[in-house]
């Protein structure tokens, strides 16, 4: 069944430099952005007890860091099929950080684990794995968030009805310059909390920071 | 080298190579490593085949020996020592 609801954004997370927001308020801040110093800073400040996490690599690592933030106090697992949520992710640097560190160990025997990295959906399918979403995934790599594109592909998602919820957005990373906004989309539901409109203006303020004009 | 020994090098070199949040210490040399062991996966037995092949110039020939050669730290050890033995 076809769903032509509006969508709504239900919550926001971002992680950039070192600091943290969910929601647009500032969580978490740690005094080294370095990526090898901040991730595993922010991992223990989330508590996620999740051995997995360090078998990853960095990208899958920030991923789940920037899910798991977005979604704390923004969704009840228990409402929704795992058909019915929805993963849609976007980056430019696709998975370079762990193609580059795979490359550096072919002078050796590289690294099975590094290697089943080296292919940027892998984070979304590790996101999928810590919460049983099955729902319908996309990754795609563009040289800077394309918020027509977002707006455009997640619509349709909700628009074929089996997505009820969809985490959508941005989560880029190499060596340390690393950027994770991410988006809860979904039909307005019975809570009755006013939430942003899910449309490319309000996509391209959250990624970039100001009011624009949208084509 | 003593069995005892190769199980504690071991221990370290796996708790390192596979980023596991334990402590070598805590592992029982006799405890599966798969499932409800130490919770390894496939992608992990891998990681174990190039660890022999660095550390040990060890290469697991026949992958049909797997399980058994990777039932345990202890059985891997075993298997470590017979191929040096074998070399020597």
């Amino acid at each position: 069944m076809s769903n032509t609801s509006p969508l709504y954004i239900h919550g926001t997370s971002r992680i950039s430099a070192g600091t943290t927001w969910k929601d647009e308020q500032q969580r978490f801040r740690h005094p080294d952005p370095k990526t090898e110093s901040f991730l595993p800073a922010l991992y223990h400040a989330l508590q996620l007890n999740y051995p997995k996490w360090y078998k990853m690599d960095r990208l899958s690592q920030l991923g789940i860091l920037a899910v798991d933030l977005l979604l704390k106090d923004s969704f009840n697992s228990e409402d929704y099929d795992p058909s019915e949520v929805a993963i849609v992710l976007s980056n430019s640097h696709s998975s370079l950080d762990t193609d580059a560190r795979f490359v550096e160990q072919l002078a050796d025997i590289p690294s099975p684990a590094t290697f089943v990295y080296t292919l940027p959906n892998i984070m979304i399918g590790e996101i999928g794995i810590r919460h049983g979403f099955k729902g319908e995934q996309g990754c795609f790599v563009t040289a800077a968030p394309d918020v027509k594109f977002m707006e455009q592909y997640v619509q349709s998602l909700f628009a074929e009805g089996r997505t009820k919820r969809c985490i959508t957005g941005w989560i880029d990373l190499f060596r340390d310059d690393y950027e994770a906004v991410l988006f809860l989309v979904g039909p307005e539901t019975k809570d009755n909390i006013i939430h942003s409109a899910f449309n490319k203006e309000n996509l391209y303020q959250y990624l970039y920071h100001e009011q624009g004009a949208v084509n | 080298m003593s069995r005892e020994q190769l199980i504690e090098d071991l221990k370290r070199q796996i708790v390192a190579q596979l980023n596991l949040q334990v402590q070598p210490e805590s592992i029982n040399a006799d405890e599966p490593l798969f499932n409800e062991g130490l919770g390894l996966d496939s992608i992990d037995a891998l990681e174990l085949i190039v660890l022999m092949q660095q550390n040990y110039k060890i290469r697991l020939v026949n992958a049909e020996d797997g399980p058994k050669v990777f039932q345990s730290i202890g059985t891997m050890a075993d298997f470590i020592l017979e191929n040096q033995a074998e070399q020597n």
